[in-house]
């Protein structure tokens, strides 16, 4: 592996890192000797029972909705709905009536109202299904007024290569277990019953580690790396970075949800050595640990300089550029990876479906995705193909249904 | 139907309304289930109770449709000792008649169940696509998807019980209908 760093495929990487791959190079083979005995091992003690994957249940009612903070599950769903032109305010209750009560049941391991396959509805397997508004939605129902401000398309980036059929939407259902039976029956129906009021704009399948592989873990994306390393701890600075703490009852207790299709290129990707791709991120593959650093969570030193008096971390990486130390500047990211089908000569379509949860898309997701859009290493590999942004509204008490506070 | 079980019976039903919820309470009271606490709406719950104490109805709907006929579905729970019949169902948007589904030179046709419908003691009767269900002979409005609607049962014995079902969208249930009142097959949920 680390014989290929001396490769330089991609040119404009030449010119954007000049001598600090001569660093990068030796770095590089300490981090590939060192990487597999850094590991940490897997925590037996947080393993869930295989026999247990199955009924384990997590919260439906409650003041938020689930699906943001739990402990992102192994398969999901996104679906974006597109409104139909007499979908009003009164029928949109009457639709949110219909996929709440759906959603309680299901999440608790019971089939559906007038389920057609009531036993595919008993295995909840964690499974939790998140209601996001788009700004189309609030349109619809006559409430702009209501919309929280950042709730909006997001400016155009360089980067971009946006396509419509992943962009946009006006009700988004994030459906997310750790079966993926478990999913595509909740699907399903969740999607038969928004049939009278909307059609269906885009849906986004992806996975994770199955459930119990690696408890507690970071997850990997597809050109290996750990990704959400830097996410806020739970506890405080979760809270902080999330969760609207005040305001009227349709925002308290909300949060917003940006959602990009991360298209990856792993044909380009592949033709990188093992210290390209590090420094590319600023973070060893196989630790997360950052350049400076033995442990994924260590703190990075953005000042290390290395023998060649370059700094060892690259500004270009992606580390840096994403960097943030401030919880209410902090974003959660709960990404999916996801995978399609290879062309015929055999090139992936892989990529990311980036979920970030902010309290604030404007203060917290804009500025990280500007300087990321800027001068992000990791650009020439990647590219944003869809986009969207969804209000997540507050949750439900029981007998009551997501939305109530603001269109009830 | 999803197979309803004890279960299913304790836990707090899932309500739609404050009107769902008081019927639904009267549901689970009649399970004789400890789970009376979900009786948020007292004044309606306490009427029902009161003259019903006769059924659970649990888990009901109606099939969605914008006009002519549809059908209410649900779980009747008898927890008393003695049988129930339930004679008669009304509703305000449409005319009701009780049905079961019945073979019938062949094909499964759909025809006023003589007698009522029985609920034995310490039982359940699934009222179900492709079996007995309450029907609703002529929409006079659209049954539109997430719409709450009331009905009536009557009993034996006089006595009366409301419940609230709620609209689903479905395509199944199309049942031929036979006999007696001639017209075909209902149409379609919206």
């Amino acid at each position: 592996m680390t014989e290929r760093a001396a490769v330089r495929p991609v040119s404009r990487r030449g010119l954007l890192t000049g001598g600090a791959l001569a660093a990068g190079g030796a770095l590089a083979s300490a981090a590939v000797i060192t990487a597999r005995p850094d590991e940490p091992k897997a925590r037996p003690a947080d393993a869930v029972p295989v026999a247990e994957v199955g009924s384990a249940v997590e919260p439906f009612h409650g003041p938020r909705q689930s699906g943001v903070a739990t402990d992102p599950q192994a398969h999901a769903a996104f679906i974006a709905l597109t409104l139909n032109p007499g979908t009003d305010r009164a029928a949109l209750g009457r639709m949110l009536r219909l996929l709440s009560d759906d959603a309680a049941r299901f999440t608790q391991g019971r089939p559906a109202l007038a389920d057609t396959e009531p036993e595919l509805g008993l295995l909840p397997a964690r499974l939790t299904v998140t209601f996001g508004f788009g700004p189309g939605l609030y349109t619809a129902a006559g409430l702009d007024d209501r919309r929280p401000p950042s709730v909006a398309d997001l400016p155009a980036f360089r980067i971009d290569r946006l396509q419509p059929r992943w962009s946009g939407g006006d009700l988004l259902l994030q459906i997310c277990a750790d079966d993926p039976v478990t999913v595509a029956h909740a699907q399903r129906v969740l999607v038969k019953d928004s049939r009278p009021f909307a059609t269906v704009r885009w849906v986004q399948q992806g996975f994770r580690r199955a459930a119990g592989t690696e408890p507690g873990r970071t997850q990997r994306n597809l050109f290996g790396q750990l990704d959400g390393t830097a996410n806020p701890r739970p506890g405080r600075p979760l809270e902080t970075a999330v969760w609207v703490p005040d305001g009227p009852a349709w925002l308290r207790d909300s949060t917003s949800l940006v959602v990009r299709r991360i298209s990856m290129n792993l044909e380009t990707w592949d033709l990188l050595g093992r210290a390209d791709r590090e420094l590319a991120v600023g973070r060893r593959l196989g630790t997360g640990a950052p350049l400076t650093g033995t442990a994924e969570h260590d703190q990075p030193d953005f000042a290390a300089t290395g023998p060649d008096g370059l700094t060892v971390i690259p500004d270009f990486s992606h580390l840096t550029r994403s960097h943030v130390t401030d919880d209410r500047l902090k974003i959660l990211r709960r990404p999916y990876n996801y995978d399609g089908t290879p062309t015929p000569e055999g090139h992936a379509d892989s990529g990311l479906i980036f979920a970030s949860y902010q309290a604030d898309v404007t203060r917290q997701f804009l500025p990280i995705q500007q300087r990321l859009a800027e001068r992000d290493l990791l650009n020439e590999w990647t590219t944003p193909i869809g986009s969207a942004v969804f209000a997540i509204p507050p949750g439900c008490p029981e007998g009551g249904w997501i939305g109530q506070q603001l269109l009830g | 139907m999803p197979r309803t079980t004890v279960t299913d019976a304790r836990r707090r039903p899932v309500i739609l309304l404050a009107a769902a919820a008081a019927c639904l309470a009267v549901g689970v009271a009649g399970c004789g289930s400890s789970d009376s606490s979900s009786s948020a709406q007292p004044s309606p719950s306490a009427s029902a109770s009161a003259t019903a104490g006769v059924l659970g109805i649990r888990d009901p709907w109606v099939k969605a449709a914008d006009k002519g006929m549809t059908a209410a579905f649900g779980t009747l729970v008898n927890d008393g000792d003695t049988d129930v019949t339930v004679t008669a169902a009304a509703t305000d948007v449409s005319p009701m008649e009780l049905h079961e589904m019945t073979m019938k030179d062949g094909k499964m046709v759909m025809q006023p169940k003589q007698g009522g419908i029985v609920v034995k003691a310490h039982s359940s009767t699934a009222l179900q696509p492709g079996g007995e269900h309450l029907m609703l002979m002529d929409l006079k409005q659209p049954v539109k998807a997430g719409d709450e609607l009331t009905f009536t049962l009557t009993f034996a014995d006089g006595e009366t019980q409301t419940f609230t079902a709620v609209a689903k969208p479905f395509t199944g249930a199309q049942e031929s209908y036979s006999p007696n009142h001639g017209q075909p097959t209902p149409s379609p949920a919206a």
